[in-house]
């Protein structure tokens, strides 16, 4: 090794060691007043699910047995077999993105994961009580409006491995975007 | 007094015309001149009146009170609509022809809700920060409420704000209709990226997800840099606690991001790889494009203004000298300049910027106006100190098209009758 390289390397080293220094005094002079957090507690909490299904519970559902559920949780503000009105439309549309005609946005026809329909329902859904259904029901109701939506079968059984494999119409729809594009 | 009087007078008649259908210079506002002038332009409103000794002039005022609210002569007040079936989503929008300056009354801020105001008790809220961390944190309240605090002033802004500009027609709407899905605050609270690194952030971490403790969970994914650079947790709001209908105890603030993202009532922060793909970041606040593909992860609020004041529902009763105002800013920095055309475009004046002018904030603009009662088109054009534009209308959408709802900045004009009515046109 050279001197010169020596020497570099142990410049490199020493900002190395002033960077270290640096993030643990910020540490330590930080109030650090957070408890932590058990792992108990944060599997409680954490209710969002990935596109690749991480976070998925356990539990299955079919469209058969969701169409019981939809009817008795969904139906009345998202109509017959999602037709919508008074709210969201959740069935129908595929198509009408790229056209002059308004574009009818749906689980079928826009969105991109299937993970997100769990996702959402399980959090938000029945409008009035919320986080209400169970794994079961949540799998059986996303697999009714897939089904309407002729994503997947009727006897196709939805569940932390098969929900985040179904490849949804819209998948390949988005582009990031990028400013002054 | 009386000469004073004829050189203010002969001031006016000499101000510099800046731009077509009398649009006066900026240094008429900076000057006392122009105030008298204004006064000498309206003769006939001090001819008669006599002046009165009010009977509140005689005898002692109504005592204190706990928590001061506006005059009852005054009207302003949001207005709202919501989804059907419920009470609480939906939005309500700021009146801005009502208002004056930069920063919106905490009552009069926009509102945009999923599922209500939940009635959180700020003694059991919890903040947890998880996922990719080396130590999962609880924090309260309590706790935060001990950390360095920094303030800003920034606005905030709904996605769909100003979306009614898509449609085929001009809606006949006002500013308020139009446009109140923009407010701007003075916010104070601890900044992200220091309870970030008290976590720490595991080096695979490039997104967060936010969340809300709202009965919808409202949920957005935050680029981790976002968060690292000016994200904060915010607990108050033009320095009382933050409302309610904002996120009372907390929200996370972006500065210059898309107001959804703003989390309300916040209660989760999940760091991982790659965006959660909600609900809200994929079938919402994704903008269609006419070759039917969607521009996702469109966080910044573009440059873009308009005028308040003339504004539809604010008639002027006569000729003479107005003051046009209204407000600009940019979610990528100061707005640099604001145009006034009250031509329809054919000309252009730069209007007085209001100090202070604030990066990733409201900035008040104001430009003289000698009204002469014919027929006017009064329109503002913003751009900001990256040197973006504000596109035209007919150039936002041939870039966009008419359906992508999200993120319209185009230009608003208001057409004004020679009976000093205004309403929103196209130019």
């Amino acid at each position: 090794m050279s001197t010169r390289s020596a020497l570099l390397l142990a410049a490199g080293a020493l900002a190395l060691a002033t960077a270290a220094a640096t993030v643990a005094a910020s540490a330590a002079d930080s109030p650090n007043l957070g408890r932590p957090a058990t792992p108990e507690e944060v599997a409680a909490w954490d209710i969002s699910i990935g596109p690749d299904g991480a976070g998925l519970p356990p539990g299955a559902g079919t469209a058969k047995q969701g169409e019981a559920v939809f009817a008795a949780k969904c139906l009345a503000c998202h109509g017959e077999k999602g037709a919508g009105k008074p709210n969201d439309q959740l069935v129908g549309g595929q198509g009408t993105m790229a056209s002059d005609k308004p574009a009818v946005k749906t689980v079928g026809s826009y969105w991109p994961y299937a993970t997100t329909v769990f996702d959402y329902v399980r959090r938000a859904m029945p409008y009035t009580e919320s986080k209400s259904l169970s794994s079961d029901e949540v799998y059986a109701v996303a697999a009714y409006i897939l089904n309407l939506n002729g994503v997947i079968g009727e006897s196709d059984t939805m569940d932390a491995q098969s929900l985040p494999k179904v490849k949804m119409p819209n998948r390949d729809g988005f582009v990031p975007f990028a400013r002054g594009k | 007094m009386g000469k004073d009087r004829d050189k203010q007078r002969a001031r006016l008649d000499d101000a510099e015309v800046v731009a077509g259908n009398g649009l006066l210079h900026r240094r008429m506002l900076l000057t006392a001149g122009a105030v008298v002038a204004a006064g000498a332009a309206m003769p006939r409103a001090a001819s008669a009146e006599p002046l009165p000794v009010e009977s509140w002039m005689k005898q002692p005022g109504v005592g204190f009170n706990g928590y001061g609210q506006p005059s009852k002569y005054e009207t302003a007040a949001r207005t709202f609509a919501s989804a059907p079936g419920t009470t609480g989503t939906g939005a309500a929008r700021t009146p801005h022809q009502l208002l004056d300056g930069m920063i919106t009354p905490s009552g009069l801020h926009f509102e945009r809700s999923h599922s209500g105001i939940p009635d959180i008790n700020p003694e059991t809220h919890r903040l947890l920060i998880h996922g990719l961390v080396k130590r999962p944190l609880v924090f309260t309240l309590e706790s935060l409420s001990r950390y360095p605090r920094e303030q800003r002033i920034t606005f905030l802004e709904c996605a769909g704000n100003g979306q009614a500009l898509y449609q085929k027609d001009p809606v006949a709407a006002n500013v308020q209709a139009i446009h109140g899905l923009v407010s701007c605050a003075e916010w104070s609270g601890v900044k992200l990226s220091l309870l970030l690194e008290e976590a720490g952030v595991d080096p695979r971490a490039q997104w967060l997800l936010a969340e809300g403790a709202d009965a919808a969970g409202m949920s957005r994914s935050v680029p981790l840099a976002k968060a690292m650079d000016d994200a904060m947790i915010a607990l108050y709001q033009n320095g009382e606690r933050v409302r309610p209908s904002n996120g009372y105890p907390m929200r996370l603030l972006l500065p210059g991001y898309e107001g959804n993202m703003n989390v309300k009532w916040l209660r989760r922060i999940k760091l991982t790889e790659d965006p959660t793909m909600t609900k809200d970041e994929t079938s919402k606040y994704t903008l269609l494009e006419p070759d039917g593909k969607a521009l996702q992860f469109v966080f910044t609020q573009e440059t873009k203004s308009m005028i308040t004041q003339p504004s539809p529902g604010l008639a002027m009763k006569e000729p003479g000298l107005y003051e046009i105002s209204g407000i600009a800013w940019s979610g990528y920095g100061k707005i640099s300049k604001v145009e006034v055309s009250a031509d329809g475009g054919k000309s252009w004046a730069p209007a007085a910027l209001q100090e202070p002018v604030l990066s990733k904030a409201l900035t008040r603009f104001r430009m003289p106006w000698r009204w002469d009662g014919r027929p006017a088109v009064l329109q503002s054009r913003a751009t900001d100190e990256t040197g973006f534009v504000q596109p035209s209308r007919e150039q936002l959408i041939a870039k966009r098209g008419t359906r992508s709802v999200y993120h319209c900045n185009a230009i608003t004009t208001w057409g004004v009758s020679d009976k000093g009515e205004v309403k929103h046109v196209y130019a």
